[in-house]
């Protein structure tokens, strides 16, 4: 029997359901809300180097005299334009007027000066210092011209520009932009709820095209189950990188969302102490890369197909060549290779895993796939500071599975004192090359040649490039699908 | 009772710089570099000794112990390695998620175990009795994450009811607040009102047993007064001194819970401070609830006093 209480029950939901969509849609016009995984620790992406700094703060608050578009090319930004005199180390940048900081101060010469010298100071504590090494002098002849002069050719000088390290801050702001950031993105700095949420709103006296959101919001969702129960309850909007692979077929049957899969610059690789016997022998380390089965490792690990490598190298690049067949699945070969260089029953040694979940889950696999070929691993769990200061400063380690997300950083092969100890002349006479090669087809003629260097002498055991997997609302369209830098420019979102 | 106090503040403050020289200790030992965590792989060593001296970790380890010793005595717990902001304004704020949603979560329990114990104590052996036994069972088995999640699906995804997680802080207004700590408070409190209502049940069939409650029948007062005022007023201390203890699991306890709804709480606090080696965080935080779970322990003693008068005169 249907009481009367029921049927006003009833009547209340029904009107409600009327008023929901309206609201929704009249809400969705001009904010946003995004989820990501980690919290930034600060908002200043010139001193430290968690990717969570750059992903909320670089082209939204912050920008650069160049800046990195959605395919990875180099694009104008508080630069106009900028020339490389023939003498292939004199760089004049020529800067766009009109331009002002959230707090009103006029962008000049004069900021840029400050930035990278501050970035080079003594007392810097920038995370990618090497960026700036290379500048001898800074001259801001008028103040809408740079004249940066390098010790030497510096082929990715400009490219280096685009990243959070290289954005360019105001003195009077500077001190303070980790906990109040102050630059002449499109969007300016809100409040911050430690913890929980980061708010921007749009900057409307922005110098370039207006943003189509007035206001954006970054969640905070570490834990996996909480980024899918957010999405599906319709709470955020959308989520730059899900860390729950195995919700991604259950959210694509969601017709309210849609989910891709992209690249990253994440080159993950099973890092081999190259110092330590027995992996100093060649033979070694190519029957770890004839045991290791890529496609079942990166399918274990993620449930779908992600792209694999065959070398330290990013396929987003033009760059970059496959060679994923240099030393294929082959546990028998394998074998015979260890038989070759004297361990014939094979050997003993540890996988010292960090704590993301790709390389918990890879290093089961790995490590079962090398016991086939008759190495046993015994895996070693560490928390990241551990693993930062007993692998990969103290190099106290066999094998370790970590993905290496700086952009470009094949040259971390040519310093002596990295973890891999790979220490080969002939590399690093490759990457000086590069360094000093300004034309672009030949210098990546060059990075052809040391990614097929790495692969043959296979350094580590290259697996798999860190999937970006986006989720957004259907009709929320501009979010990137891959991450050339892991970014999340506002600007370029908005609602259909 | 002078006496008294003075022996329990000392005895406070002895446990206090024990917990503060294991903690500084351990964390002595405990391998990682808290600049290099922040810096990351491509860090140049000019730009991790810089950030040493900034971080105040190129000075040596007694010399450290003692500023902080000095620093918390004075109230000023440093600055975080990791949010680069000082500590105690980062516990202000956590504590502001935490606290509520601890008292929240012991109401809730309260509200829901106690008079579940009394009901069945008072139908003891019959079917409410076996059904509140159940409850308690249940709700002792069951996981809170677990049980949270279930929550999450049904209120949040299926029936949109409430945010599946977050908290918009109170500046988002009270309502608001309340809604996203509704679920997480439900789902701490499930455990705690089993064990409320185990307690309460126990509590009570033992105090009807007693002469003074077959007195104030005999004397013809109501079964309600009875049980109110005679056998529950009785029960209440062996409740109380449960409610104490979880009161402080509930606030140092509330990680995975913290966790699972994403709530920038003490909890969540801890748990990230000692995944990015934020030192300075994990001492202060330790420090915290050390202290926290000694007051607390105190507060209970002296609530005794409040509900049996006898022990106050001892």
């Amino acid at each position: 029997m249907t009481t009367r209480r029921d049927l006003l029950a009833g009547a209340g939901l029904a009107a409600l359901a009327a008023q929901l969509p309206m609201a929704a849609l009249a809400q969705a016009k001009d904010s946003v809300t995004i989820s990501m995984t980690l919290e930034p620790p600060t908002l200043d992406p010139t001193s430290g180097a968690a990717q969570a700094i750059r992903e909320v703060t670089l082209q939204n608050i912050f920008e650069g005299l160049v800046k990195m578009d959605r395919t990875g090319k180099i694009q104008p930004c508080l630069a106009q334009s900028w020339e490389i005199a023939p003498d292939n180390v004199t760089h004049t940048f020529k800067l766009r007027t009109g331009v002002t900081f959230h707090d009103g101060t006029p962008f000049t010469a004069e900021q840029v000066k400050f930035s990278f010298e501050r970035a080079v100071a003594a007392d810097s504590t920038n995370a990618q210092k090497q960026l700036f090494t290379p500048i001898a002098e800074i001259a801001a002849p008028d103040p809408a011209t740079v004249v940066i002069k390098l010790k030497q050719p510096t082929a990715n000088f400009i490219y280096g520009l685009s990243w959070g390290d290289a954005v360019i801050v105001a003195p009077q702001s500077a001190a303070n932009n980790k906990t109040n950031p102050v630059g002449t993105g499109p969007f300016k700095f809100v409040r911050w709820n430690r913890g929980d949420r980061l708010e921007f709103a749009r900057n409307d006296a922005y110098w370039g095209e207006k943003p189509a959101l007035a206001k954006a919001t970054f969640r905070f969702l570490s834990d996996p189950q909480a980024q899918v129960a957010a999405l599906q309850a319709g709470d955020v909007d959308a989520n730059t990188n899900l860390s729950a692979p195995e919700a991604v077929a259950q959210l694509k049957s969601d017709p309210k969302l849609k989910v891709t899969i992209g690249k990253t610059e994440g080159e993950t690789v099973l890092g081999t102490n190259n110092a330590k016997a027995p992996f100093d022998k060649l033979k070694v380390r190519q029957a770890i890369a004839h045991a290791l089965d890529r496609k079942t490792i990166a399918l274990g690990v993620y449930g779908f197909d992600v792209t694999l490598i065959g070398s330290h190298f990013s396929p987003l690049h033009p760059a970059y060549v496959d060679l994923t067949g240099t030393y294929p699945y082959d546990p028998a070969k394998a074998k015979a290779l260890l038989a070759e260089a004297g361990f014939p029953n094979g050997f003993s040694c540890t996988l010292k895993l960090p704590p993301p979940s790709y390389a918990r889950r890879a290093g089961e696999i790995v490590a079962a796939m090398l016991g086939q070929v008759g190495i046993t691993v015994s895996i070693e769990p560490l928390e990241f500071p551990q693993w930062l200061e007993r692998v990969f400063r103290n190099k106290d380690y066999d094998l370790s599975i970590i993905a290496h997300t700086e952009p470009l950083d094949i040259d971390i092969y040519a310093r002596d004192q990295y973890y891999f100890q790979y220490r080969n002349p002939e590399f690093k006479t490759l990457i000086a090359k590069i360094s000093g090669t300004l034309d672009e087809t030949a210098r990546n003629e060059l990075y052809k040649q040391a990614q097929q260097m790495l692969a043959r002498d296979a350094v580590n055991g290259f697996l798999f490039i860190l999937p970006k997997i986006t989720v957004a609302k259907a009709n929320l369209d501009g979010m990137w699908t891959d991450w050339p830098l892991p970014v999340t420019p506002l600007a370029e979102l908005r609602w259909r | 009772m002078i006496g008294y106090i003075l022996r329990r503040l000392f005895a406070l403050v002895a446990t206090l710089l024990m917990a503060a020289l294991v903690i500084f200790l351990v964390l002595e030992v405990l391998p990682g570099d808290p600049a290099a965590v922040t810096l990351g792989l491509n860090a140049s060593p000019e730009a991790l000794a810089a950030l040493h001296a900034e971080m105040g970790l190129d000075k040596p380890a007694p010399l450290r112990f003692l500023l902080w010793l000095g620093g918390m005595a004075t109230g000023d717990l440093g600055e975080s390695y990791t949010y680069r902001v000082p500590v105690a304004q980062l516990i202000g704020e956590r504590m502001a998620v935490t606290l509520p949603l601890a008292v929240l979560a012991i109401l809730l329990a309260v509200a829901i175990g106690m008079p579940l114990g009394v009901v069945a104590a008072s139908r003891h052996g019959k079917a409410v009795d076996a059904g509140v036994m159940a409850f308690a069972q249940a709700g002792l088995a069951i996981p809170n994450f677990w049980f949270g999640l279930l929550l999450v699906l049904v209120f949040a995804v299926g029936l949109g009811w409430l945010p599946a997680n977050g908290f918009p802080g109170w500046q988002a207004g009270l309502g608001v607040a309340l809604k996203s700590l509704a679920m997480p408070a439900l789902a701490l409190a499930l455990p705690q009102a089993a064990i409320i209502a185990r307690v309460t049940r126990s509590a009570m069939l033992d105090t009807l047993q007693e002469d003074f409650v077959r007195t104030a029948r005999a004397k013809g007062l109501s079964e309600s007064t009875t049980m109110r005022r005679h056998a529950l007023r009785n029960a209440l201390i062996p409740v109380v001194t449960i409610l104490g203890l979880q009161f402080s699991v509930l606030i140092a306890g509330a990680i995975i819970i913290e966790n699972v709804f994403a709530l920038p709480g003490l909890g969540r606090l801890v748990f990230q401070a000692i995944a990015q080696h934020d030192l300075i965080v994990v001492k202060d935080l330790v420090m915290l609830f050390a202290g926290l779970a000694i007051l607390i322990n105190f507060a209970v003693e002296l609530l005794y006093g409040l509900i049996d008068p006898r022990l106050r005169q001892a």
